[in-house]
């Protein structure tokens, strides 16, 4: 491919893509996003391709393995169009058929289609399933329209066109203005307004400026960074490109979770073919600038998703955050000028380029602008990665779109933040996705991910958990976070174990905002939120475990006993083999129990019963 | 075939700050950060080798340890906490019979939990040699180990 070297180039071949590809020909679409992966959706892919090239349908139909198309729990999916058929949950049994029936004739094959649980009817087409259609597409839906390691499927669909626009015509305070006049604010976590960053990194001295793509994603329970930069790679570097344009940088880092493979083997692809088309590296588009982008890989550290710690860990050393005075836009990275972002505030850049401010700037509330990214999680019916207008309800997000409760268990709470944010209970969910409203709330939206919970979950029990994950993740330099939080897990601990004492609660109050106040970085001032808003919300909870020695969802192990119901037992034996600690005795047929001196609460036999014996009490 | 220090090392050399990047391809290509590879890091790129330890220490992509023949990740995710990442990794500490980050006796499986792997839709998660298993139950997690376990006693195994 030779270099594309002017804005008339780029359109004359993106055309061209299009002229060349046959729009009357069957497209058969496979999701390859990391849900998908974990059902085997390669080995439906393969059975596809192999089909297809062994009839007649070479030319006719064509096979392309997307990223993630968002909805996790139907895995593996395949979309027939232009007639937008969806088929869930396929097998590569099923292949045969699809391919025989769907394609050569037309035909739909119904008992792949998705069942919509709340009205017990098939859906024909992915358009009207409801867990698509309560959402406002526009970035992660680019992801089923492009195969990550196709070069021409993005710039079919108007890749690089915003990045060529803005090199031939537009300076680079004025592609600041445009970002500052959209009203995009980043989407790690933190919510700072994107251009007031660029602008400030602009105005900084310094001859070598950075800019960093932040694909650590550190949040338990957030997904969606992995789908977007393993899915449309090239959105992600065309935001990064058109950034370095305008706050006057010649080097970008992404820095990737090593735990994302996939994700750092996009993203290297994807800068590799950049290359390639000249849209990286000299003289970008005949515009004189120089530009290049690296991947570096994250060690594993939670910490390191703070920018300043990031930045030491791209330095090549232990991953510790400073003081925020000092700014990252004047003295980041080897103590130059850097503007870091993440991964979904990057490609939400060339968007707002292509289709105005205003566009962008109309979609939200007054001042959260644009549409987030979901990761829906937990005890809902649908799970996934969701796409909302902020301003969307959070009943809109858990009962539409998510389909409720799973298992008829009705939902308690949501978990919104990771482990930053806080827990919100069902009467809030009218409440809608915003920073500052649920900022305002106790919680926040943070990079996006939202658990889902219901009365099976103990609210004290996910304090414990998030207080325990960020003990261990505190890098330990500063002294409310490394001792605050340690001594928050203790009392939690405490009251988790029978131990607490009423007037741990206000302690715990105290302990929360002192550590809030005075922590070094983002992360541990934010840390007690798990605590403070299950007490704000879910004090009952916390008073039945001091008061009454009980944990109300059967979580706490400390607080329960298990045995088995002699009325209920069938004497399978199933719980006996799945016993890891040989705790069950009992014959064939025969009622079983549980000896108490060796179980050690674990559960499994709860969830190995099929005929409810095991009780919690 | 694993890649020869030399080969890590080259083009990097020097480059203090190629430190992390250095060390995730020894650990990916070796398994493990020896001694020997770690002294090698610290001459090589013109970093003290305390601070090589101090890196290797605080991030947790890596271990001063071989690792099993066969290396089971366990998730603990939020999404996976809730949908019963306990009840998972209790079974697995119960049937091998080692701690978290541990490797049994014979070698032959290593024990890991990671605060996510990003498969929170279909939570809880276990990684089984980097193959994803997801909707686990202990019973299915049960029947994974004896799996490779079996497949090892008749020499079929393969990590």
């Amino acid at each position: 491919m030779p270099k594309i070297a002017s804005f008339a180039e780029l359109k004359a071949f993106g055309e061209q893509i299009t002229a060349d590809r046959d729009n009357e020909a069957i497209l058969m679409t496979v999701c390859g996003g990391p849900g998908c992966q974990a059902t085997r959706c390669h080995e439906v892919a393969a059975e596809l391709r192999k089909e297809l090239d062994s009839t007649s349908l070479n030319g006719k139909a064509r096979l392309r393995v997307t990223g993630c198309h968002g909805f996790c729990e139907q895995g593996p999916i395949v979309v027939i169009d232009p007639s937008n058929i969806f088929y869930g949950q396929v097998k590569p049994a099923d292949v045969k058929e699809i391919v025989d029936r769907t394609v050569r004739k037309g035909e739909v094959v119904e008992r792949l289609l998705y069942v919509d649980p709340s009205t017990g009817k098939t859906v024909l087409t992915e358009s009207e399933i409801p867990f698509y259609k309560a959402q406002t597409p526009t970035l992660l839906s680019q992801n089923r329209r492009v195969d990550p390691w196709s070069m021409e499927d993005y710039l079919a669909i108007g890749g690089y066109a915003a990045l060529a626009r803005v090199l031939a015509e537009i300076d680079p305070e004025k592609v600041i203005s445009r970002i500052e006049a959209s009203g995009l604010r980043g989407r790690g976590g933190g919510g700072f307004p994107t251009a007031a960053k660029w602008a400030a990194c602009r105005a900084a001295h310094g001859e070598e400026k950075y800019v960093i793509c932040n694909a650590d994603e550190g949040d338990p329970g957030a997904f969606m960074d992995r789908g977007v930069l393993e899915g449309n790679p090239h959105s992600v570097l065309e935001g990064m490109i058109i950034g370095a344009w305008a706050i006057g940088a010649n080097e970008g880092y992404i820095y990737v979770r090593n735990e994302y493979p996939m994700a750092v083997e996009h993203a290297k692809q994807a800068i590799n073919q950049a290359r390639e088309y000249g849209f990286l590296g000299e003289d970008i588009l005949g515009s004189g600038m120089s530009f290049d982008i690296q991947v570096a890989r994250g060690g594993g550290a939670f910490v390191c998703g703070e920018s300043t710690a990031l930045m030491a860990s791209l330095e090549g050393k232990v991953g510790e955050p400073r003081p925020k005075d000092v700014h990252t836009v004047e003295h980041g990275l080897w103590n130059r000028p850097t503007t870091l972002n993440n991964v979904e505030t990057w490609a939400n850049v060339p968007a707002i380029i292509n289709n105005g401010a205003a566009w962008f700037a109309g979609m939200g509330t007054d001042n959260s602008k644009g549409t987030k990214i979901l990761a829906l999680t937990g005890e809902v019916k649908n799970t996934g990665l969701v796409e909302v207008a902020f301003g969307t309800p959070i009943r809109t997000v858990v009962e539409e779109i998510g389909g409720g409760g799973r298992n008829g268990r009705a939902v308690k709470a949501v978990q919104t933040g990771g482990p930053s944010g806080g827990c919100l209970p069902e009467s809030m969910f009218d409440l809608p996705v915003d920073f500052d409203v649920l900022w305002e709330k106790g919680s926040m939206i943070g990079s996006g991910g939202l658990v889902v919970m219901d009365e099976n979950t103990c609210m004290v029990d996910i304090a414990k958990y998030f207080l325990k994950f960020l003990q261990d993740e505190s890098c330990g330099k500063c002294v409310p976070c490394r001792i605050g939080v340690d001594r928050l897990l203790e009392i939690v601990t405490d009251i988790t174990e029978g131990r607490g004492r009423p007037e741990q609660i206000e302690l715990l109050k105290e302990l929360g905002e002192t550590v809030a106040q005075t922590a070094l970085c983002g992360l541990g001032k934010t840390a007690p939120n798990p605590v403070l808003s299950t007490l704000r919300y879910f004090a009952e909870e916390y008073e039945a475990h001091i008061n009454e020695n009980r944990c109300p969802a059967g979580v706490c192990t400390e607080l329960v006993e298990y045995s088995i119901d002699a009325r209920t037992c069938n004497g399978c034996g199933a719980c006996l083999k799945a016993c890891p600690y040989a705790a069950i005795q009992g014959r064939k047929d025969k009622l079983h129990t549980i000896d108490l001196e060796l179980c050690t609460k674990c559960g499994i036999c709860l969830t190995t019963c099929n005929d409810n014996a095991v009780v919690v009490q | 075939m694993a890649n020869s220090l030399d080969t890590i090392l080259e083009g990097r050399r020097s480059q203090p700050h190629q430190l992390i990047e250095v060390l995730q391809d020894v650990q990916h290509d070796h398994g493990y950060l020896s001694r020997e590879a770690i002294d090698t890091v610290s001459e090589s790129l013109g970093v003290p080798v305390m601070e090589v330890y101090r890196v290797a220490n605080f991030y947790t992509a890596f271990t001063l340890e071989p690792r099993g023949k066969h290396v089971i990740t366990l998730c603990k995710g939020t999404a996976c906490h809730v949908r019963g990442a306990n009840p998972l990794i209790e079974q697995a500490l119960g049937l091998l019979d080692v701690g978290e980050g541990e490797t049994t006796e014979n070698g032959l499986f290593t024990l890991e939990t990671v605060n996510c792997i990003g498969t929170c839709a279909l939570a809880p998660v276990v990684v089984l040699n980097g193959v994803y298993h997801p909707l686990m139950t202990p019973a299915r997690l049960r029947a994974l180990i004896n799996r490779v376990r079996r497949e090892e006693e008749e020499g079929t195994g393969h990590a």
